[in-house]
């Protein structure tokens, strides 16, 4: 504004007549990049009626997703069960519904797993440099080097199937791509004077790294995790698919695309509606990432 | 303040500071930078040493240095009567609040994330010198000081205007009371209508609490105007040393000559009757400097034994300290 | 004196999300042939912008709403932006050297490359004789050991030396005038010394009109026979050299003088008196004069009256000010 004057220490008037700028609500800018996308919208919605799903699953559901009917097997779509059923009669719907649980449960707990330890060794390896750097990036190279889904099923292949093992094995492999990313931004960050102001008022390292570094490469690394998310997802879907994941009976949809396929020319929806619900899913959380990538920095497009 | 015997601030002694250049995996050294090759001086109480030279010279790196952002190759860094160069990092933190820094880049050296108060109290809370509402009242009374509005203590730094900011690093400065502020190229992001501004702040805030500066810069015109004496630094040494009058009225050095002449004056008349040293060539790398005297490749009165020997930085009276053998 | 270049009433208006930006607002200067001129100013007065849209190199949400562009008798923009005819008098008529030598060169193509580009573009030069030319021009430039050094890339040369290359490649098809935008900001002390000795060297041996924007007073003194003054998009004083520097009129110029240190000033001599406030923000400006807020010597008339157009207050010596402090 025209009738902005400086403060300063000299003459009087110039304070008095201070006008402090107009705030600017970053938050506001964020919600308007963010929304004012249509297909940032559709994704945002996507990813919350999938989390309401999961949440009210035993409210929305029609039927108990283990209960069999051996007399209503691989029916099509009727008015009772909209999806049609499997091949031992449990409601494909339900099952889906239910499902939504086991995809976002394994998706948040393997993606804040490996974003936490991730960013942590990042974090780390960038702010101490020298040899601790170079141990820790070769190892995540060593990691990395290794095809994600050979090292997720050696895991899952060794230590058997169930929820627990997957998150492990899926957290496990997403540590070496949060780490790098956090590293990277790090170190760019840290380039920064106020790491240097910090350094010389006699910060110690952690306060350096957690209330310096930290805060500014945060944001484009949500975009990662977001992401990550929809990745896992789709991790787990392909683990259930060979056999190795979520263990039977609990529905997961991976594991029902993998029912499925037997009956794919009897009744294409057993595979196809859970593949429809992963396809989903995975688009919502990539949207919603791409929308938080742009309203956090226009620039990382292309990067991230 | 310890009482120690004279008027000295701060002393450095035989300051050298090397960066290994590593390469490979086991990083091998293969080299040093010599960012700061033996270098001395000393900073009297309540006076501004001025510390000037071109990119590279090595002027943020003693600054640095002295700060203990880095460790020194070798050399004595004496404040106030005790050597800080060798302190552990527990006995340095007791030592820090003694010594404030301010920056050059407006920008990068608040962290956007943290607001304006924030910011100036974090030396408060990592010295553990004020709590609660005690911190926020001296927050204030530092806002008013550097000429801020305490009203917008709670703002992000993206709020304000660069020599606002600039303010802020001031500000956080002052914070634990220190006697010596390290200025770091303070101006020399700002518009040239608000340096004035910052310059004039520096100047009463070291009359008003008795600070001491040392001020590094590339503005030799500014440097000139806020410092009593002035060293000029050339690849890593100490090439003059002098008060700032003298420095400007009878430059015996010969770069300090060719830096001076380099130094358009907003003065047509005045340009039209003085002569350029134009110097040949660029700052060689200080990675692999030359022989000898460092500046004698571009020096127009060298001579053999330039090549060879490196001249002492030597008093030739008044407090004039000149690094060459020609004089 | 033949006048190369006029400018007139060159309008730049920037839509931006939060509002009319009126970057250039009124812009009128004129060029002689042979003539170094200076256009000095802060961050954000326009001054880029101005010489952008002569060159019609403003991009979106920019735009050029108004003015005239006469460049040997021709209006440059009455022609498209990007059309035949601009695009033959860009980068060989008209060139510009950009502050920033680490980015206005390409990194992946050699010197060379670069510099035969604009001959094979606009001198029809075949590949040898091209060579041959801007090994001629980077000797003339001062690049030692030019044959061997036209095939390096540009992270091969130092930031002086990559400055030097430009000033090659704006000179090397002859051109009429020359903007150069902060030459020699990116560059120490010394090496702006040599790169201004260099460039007035080279525009007065071949009678090349320069123009140099910069936002450092003393850069242009030693060199520029005119000067213009910009504030918030517009000039506020234009006059010779000497005039500006030893006798401003317009109080912003006098501020601007007033606030830096002069070199061979006694220390402790002079305070140093800083202009008060803030540049305005661009958005949405009043009617009245931009520096009114900052203004020492601000009358009545200035907050009633529209920002006045520039006026004459001697030979060649114009302001844009309700006051003239001739006495100061």
């Amino acid at each position: 504004m025209a009738d902005n004057l400086e403060p300063t220490p000299q003459p009087a008037d110039a304070i008095g007549a201070a006008v402090a700028p107009p705030r600017r609500s970053e938050w506001r800018r964020f919600a308007r990049v963010f929304f004012g996308r249509k297909l940032y919208l559709i994704g945002f919605i996507i990813v919350v009626i999938i989390i309401l799903t999961a949440i009210f699953a035993p409210l929305i559901a029609p039927y108990d997703p283990l209960v069999t009917d051996l007399y209503a097997t691989k029916q099509g779509p009727s008015s009772e069960h909209w999806l049609g059923t499997d091949q031992i009669g449990r409601d494909v719907l339900s099952r889906i519904i239910y499902g939504t649980q086991i995809s976002l449960i394994i998706g948040f707990s393997a993606v804040f797993a490996s974003a936490i330890v991730g960013m942590l060794l990042g974090l780390v390896a960038a702010h101490f440099g020298g040899w601790v750097f170079a141990v820790i990036m070769r190892i995540m190279d060593a990691l990395m080097a290794l095809p994600g889904i050979i090292l997720v099923l050696l895991i899952a292949g060794l230590a058997g199937g169930g929820i627990g093992v997957v998150i492990f094995a899926l957290g496990f492999g997403a540590i070496p791509g949060q780490c790098r990313m956090m590293c990277g931004l790090a170190l760019s960050v840290k380039q920064n004077d106020y790491v240097l102001a910090g350094r010389a008022m006699g910060m110690s390292n952690w306060r350096i790294m957690l209330t310096q570094i930290f805060p500014n490469a945060f944001p484009p690394l949500m975009v990662g995790i977001t992401m990550g998310i929809g990745g896992v997802v789709l991790g787990e879907a392909g683990l259930s698919f060979l056999g190795i994941g979520v263990m039977p009976p609990t529905p997961s949809w991976g594991g029902m695309v993998n029912d499925g396929q037997r009956y794919l020319l009897q009744n294409p929806l057993l595979s196809i509606a859970p593949g429809i619900a992963i396809m989903l899913l995975v688009f919502g959380f990539n949207m919603v990432g791409d929308g938080i990538r742009d309203a956090v920095d226009p620039k990382l497009r292309g990067v991230l | 303040m310890e009482a120690p015997q004279n008027n000295v601030l701060l002393e450095v002694k035989n300051l050298k500071m090397y960066f290994p250049i590593t390469r490979g995996l086991l990083r091998k050294k293969v080299g040093d930078v010599k960012a700061v090759d033996d270098i001395s001086f000393e900073i009297k109480k309540h006076e501004t040493l001025g510390l000037v030279g071109e990119s590279g010279c090595g002027k943020t790196t003693t600054g640095r240095c002295i700060l203990r952002v880095y460790n020194p190759t070798s050399g004595d860094i004496i404040f106030n009567g005790k050597d800080i160069s060798t302190l552990s990092e527990r006995r340095l933190k007791e030592h820090r609040r003694n010594m404030g820094a301010i920056f050059q880049d407006p920008f990068g050296s608040l962290n956007p994330r943290h607001s304006a108060g924030g910011i100036v109290s974090d030396p408060l809370k990592v010295h553990q010198m004020a709590a609660g509402k005690e911190m926020n009242d001296k927050v204030a009374e530092l806002f008013n000081l550097v000429g801020l509005d305490p009203g917008m203590m709670d703002r992000v730094p993206h709020e304000f205007s660069g020599g606002q900011r600039q303010r802020i690093g001031v500000a956080r400065a002052l914070a634990c009371s220190p006697s010596l502020i390290i200025c770091d190229e303070p101006i020399s992001a700002l518009d040239v209508s608000i340096q004035a501004q910052i310059i004039n702040l520096l100047e009463e805030l070291q009359e008003k609490l008795g600070l001491t500066y040392l001020f590094i810069a590339h503005d030799l015109a500014m440097v000139q105007h806020i410092s009593d004496r002035v060293a000029v630094m050339y690849l890593g040494r100490i090439m003059e040393l002098t008060g700032t009058d003298e420095l400007y009225e009878n430059p015996l050095h010969p770069y300090t000559k060719a830096l001076l002449s380099a130094i358009p004056i907003p003065d047509p008349i005045a340009e039209r009757t003085r002569t350029r040293i134009v110097l040949k060539g660029e700052v060689p790398s200080p990675i692999n400097p030359p022989s000898g005297c460092h500046f004698h490749p571009r020096c127009q009165i060298a001579i053999e034994d330039c090549k060879v020997t490196r001249p002492p930085l030597r008093d030739v009276g008044n407090g004039h300290f000149v690094a060459c053998i020609r004089v | 004196m033949s006048i190369v270049l006029d400018v007139q009433d060159i309008k730049t208006y920037f839509h931006t999300e939060y509002g009319l930006v009126k970057a250039a607002d009124g812009i009128s200067f004129q060029v002689n042939q042979g003539e170094i001129i200076g256009i000095v100013g802060e961050s954000g007065c326009g001054k880029s912008v101005s010489i952008l849209s002569v060159m019609q190199l403003i991009q979106t949400p920019g735009e050029i709403v108004d003015g005239k562009v006469m460049f040997d008798g021709q209006d440059l923009l009455r022609y498209t932006a990007n059309g035949a005819e601009m695009r033959a008098i860009r980068g060989s008529k008209m060139t510009m050297i950009f502050q920033e030598p680490m980015t206005s060169l390409n990194p992946v193509l050699t010197i060379c490359r670069q510099v035969t580009e604009s001959l094979e573009l606009h001198l029809d030069m075949d590949r040898q004789a091209a060579r041959e030319r801007s090994i001629e021009l980077l000797k003339g430039v001062g690049v030692p050991d030019a044959e061997r050094r036209v095939d390096d890339y540009p992270h091969q040369f130092s930031g002086g030396m990559r400055q030097r290359v430009m000033i090659a490649m704006a000179l090397s098809c002859n051109p009429r005038i020359i903007f150069a935008d902060e030459p020699t900001t990116a560059v120490d002390v010394t090496t702006q010394a040599q790169l201004l000795e260099l460039m007035k060297d080279l525009v007065t041996r071949q009678n090349t009109s320069l123009v140099i924007v910069t936002h450092n007073l003393g850069v242009v003194a030693r060199y520029a026979q005119r000067i213009y003054v910009m504030y918030a998009g517009r000039i506020i004083e234009s006059g010779l050299s000497d005039d500006i520097f030893n006798h401003p009129r317009h109080p912003y110029t006098v501020g601007l003088l007033n606030s830096v240190p002069r070199l061979g000033e006694r220390h402790g001599t002079r305070k140093l008196i800083p202009i008060y406030g803030l540049p305005p923000n661009l958005i949405n400006m009043p009617p009245t004069c931009a520096f009114l807020a900052r203004c020492t010597e601000k009358v009545e008339k200035c907050s009633k009256e529209p920002w006045p157009a520039l006026r004459a207050v001697g030979d060649q010596h114009y302001i844009s000010c309700y006051v003239d402090i001739k006495g100061k």
